[in-house]
């Protein structure tokens, strides 16, 4: 399997009154395709790390490769594009527009780049609320869903590009166990279905151990890495 | 594409903010309108009832002699300069008429009727009797008629500074407007004037109006240069009414000054608000950017949102603007029930100010763009 993301050598330093250092030399490589989980404690830099490989967060030192091209030699128009087109974020809190319906959320990222929505992006996001099982609320304002609705459509939202990566952070971190549990079970169908290269960084357990890596890290470093 | 999208829902969405600010464009450029086209329109009127019924330039003989001879191709060459809109010759000379014990000056002005009227709109002055027709017809204003107590088809009674006695027979009264004319002048036929002062075929002015009154200062040295003569002299109103132009100036200037303190307010007020909304919508700026959504494209949100208040705001302003000067302009009015200020509505400055609004409102929304280009994804995502 060919990789996805990789990370040589990278350190993360936080600079202020006391530098902080938060990632110490991780190395990492992530298979095309692949489902993984990053579990730590809090504080342990993984939503850091998260967020570097994301193109959100630069590198204090070291390498980061997405799909073949190095971050650190394109300017920040080149990173918004790779993020528009390759990578899919999923955070804690779902960030959906509030002015927007639903359905005009998940299209967003799809209008970044094009003037209107085509029919075939239509099909896709009517797909992604059906797998979802959202459909009922695409027209719905986002005011007027539910904690585990909203979550769900900003999953929808981060496919919609088809994205080869799909980075989520505590996805799950605000929501009940039912919700829970059918989200990592969405998590694993949408893997399977399109492809797409899972990272998701979480504290819960039960979440991690429906992905098929386990990276444990801890201090900046990483402590454990065990594939299924 | 989405930029404007999304401005357009963050205006809807922001609601009674988004009023407000549209409302202060409004209200800005509507007092934009009134305050400029008002003083323009006062200034109008003022020049216009001051010197819009008298010629703008007059050629005088600059000789000993009072009267000016070969005139026809002095008349040729002036009404041959393009700004020239009228030109009239007239033979002017000084007489008494008496009043009981005293004798009152006049001054007899010959004309050739259709020029006079084309000057001092004398058709539209005369308020009883008719123009003169025979040579010894003649016009009197209606000051002087009060101090002589007579009607028309009355005799006039006059005496040339020589002691030689005219009559005259009166056909109609105008009144000018002006005290000193309407007490002094006495219109008469050119040909009978001539004759009367023995001027021969001489005249001792030529008038002239002109299309731009405020250009006539330069005109009347056009005509100076193409003349060419020494023995002529031209004067211009402008020349003659310095203190009136600088009046005209300072009224100028204060509208400018009142205009530019209107348009920098609008900048600060809208600047101040979409500042606010870039807080507002830090999240929803910083996932964008997340989403791939480029700097520039953020930036444009804001400046889309400028523009859409500014082009509501000062559309609206514009038409509260007539509404206010239309209505001022009802509200204000002479005993007579006349407008005191006649309005002019000039579109090239309804059109500028609102563009200067559209333009300012737009330009407001520059700060709050730059300011979202300080937006970083990952600061909102880490702050949550």
């Amino acid at each position: 399997m060919s990789s996805i993301i990789e990370l040589k050598s990278v350190d993360k330093i936080y600079t202020g009154t006391v530098d902080t250092q938060v990632l110490f030399d991780i190395n990492l490589t992530f298979d095309s395709g692949s489902c993984n989980s990053i579990v730590g404690e809090s504080g342990s830099g993984k939503s850091t790390l998260l967020n570097i490989m994301g193109t959100l967060d630069k590198p204090t030192k070291g390498e980061v490769i997405i799909n073949g091209a190095r971050t650190s030699d394109m300017d920040k128009n080149k990173l918004a594009d790779l993020r528009n087109e390759t990578i899919g974020f999923v955070f804690q809190f779902h960030y959906l527009l509030p002015e927007f319906t639903a359905e005009e959320n998940v299209l967003i990222p799809y209008l970044i780049k094009h003037r209107r929505a085509s029919k075939e992006i239509m099909e896709r996001a009517n797909e992604l609320f059906e797998i979802l099982g959202i459909t009922k609320w695409k027209n719905s304002t986002v005011t007027k869903m539910s904690g585990g609705q909203q979550q769900r459509t900003a999953i929808a939202r981060a496919l919609i590009n088809n994205p080869k990566i799909l980075i989520t952070d505590e996805p799950t971190g605000n929501l009940d166990s039912e919700t829970t549990k059918k989200i990592c079970n969405s998590f694993r169908e949408i893997n399977q279905r399109f492809g797409s290269t899972f990272i998701v960084v979480t504290h819960d357990l039960r979440v991690a151990e429906k992905t098929d890596r386990i990276i444990e890290i801890r201090d900046g470093k990483i402590e454990k890495d065990t594939v299924k | 594409m989405l930029s404007i999208k999304i401005a357009i829902r963050f205006l809807k969405t922001g609601g009674g903010q988004s009023l407000l600010i549209i409302i202060g464009i409004a209200i800005a450029v509507s007092i934009q309108i009134f305050v400029g086209l008002l003083i323009d329109s006062l200034q109008k009127t003022l020049v216009d009832r001051t010197i819009g019924n008298s010629p703008q330039i007059t050629i005088l003989s600059a000789t000993d002699i009072s009267t000016i001879r070969d005139w026809e191709s002095l008349v040729r060459v002036v009404g041959e300069v393009d700004q020239i809109k009228t030109v009239a010759v007239s033979a002017t000379a000084n007489a008494f008429v008496e009043d009981g014990n005293l004798d009152l000056p006049i001054i007899v002005r010959g004309f050739n009727f259709d020029d006079i009227d084309d000057i001092y709109n004398i058709r539209d002055s005369l308020y009883e009797g008719d123009q003169y027709q025979s040579a010894r017809e003649v016009l009197m204003g209606k000051d002087l008629r009060e101090d002589l107590e007579v009607d028309i088809g009355d005799q006039l009674v006059a005496k040339t500074p020589e002691g030689e006695e005219i009559v005259f027979i009166i056909s109609g009264f105008y009144d000018l407007g002006v005290a000193s004319i309407n007490e002094s002048w006495i219109l008469a036929n050119l040909e009978t004037t001539q004759r009367i002062f023995n001027f021969g075929n001489r005249i001792t002015s030529i008038e002239a109006t002109v299309k731009d009154v405020f250009a006539a200062d330069t005109i009347a040295l056009e005509i100076e240069k193409i003349l060419d003569n020494d023995n002529i002299k031209i004067n211009n109103w402008k020349d003659q009414n310095e203190e009136l132009l600088s009046g005209l100036e300072g009224q100028r200037m204060s509208s400018m000054v009142i205009q530019l303190v209107i348009i920098a307010s609008v900048i600060i007020a809208i600047s101040s608000v979409l500042a606010i909304t870039v807080l507002q919508k830090s999240r929803e700026i910083g996932i964008l950017k997340a989403m791939g959504i480029k700097d520039s494209a953020a930036s444009l949100i804001f400046i889309y949102e400028g523009l859409i208040v500014g082009l509501i705001g000062t559309t609206l302003g514009v038409i509260l603007g007539l509404c206010l000067l239309y209505g001022f302009n009802a509200s204000t009015t002479s005993p007579d029930g006349a407008a005191i200020v006649d309005l002019y509505i000039e579109y090239d400055f309804i059109l500028k100010s609102w563009f200067i609004g559209l333009a300012a409102s737009t330009f407001a929304g520059i700060f709050p763009a730059r300011k979202s280009l300080k937006l970083s994804p990952v600061e909102i995502i880490r702050e949550g």
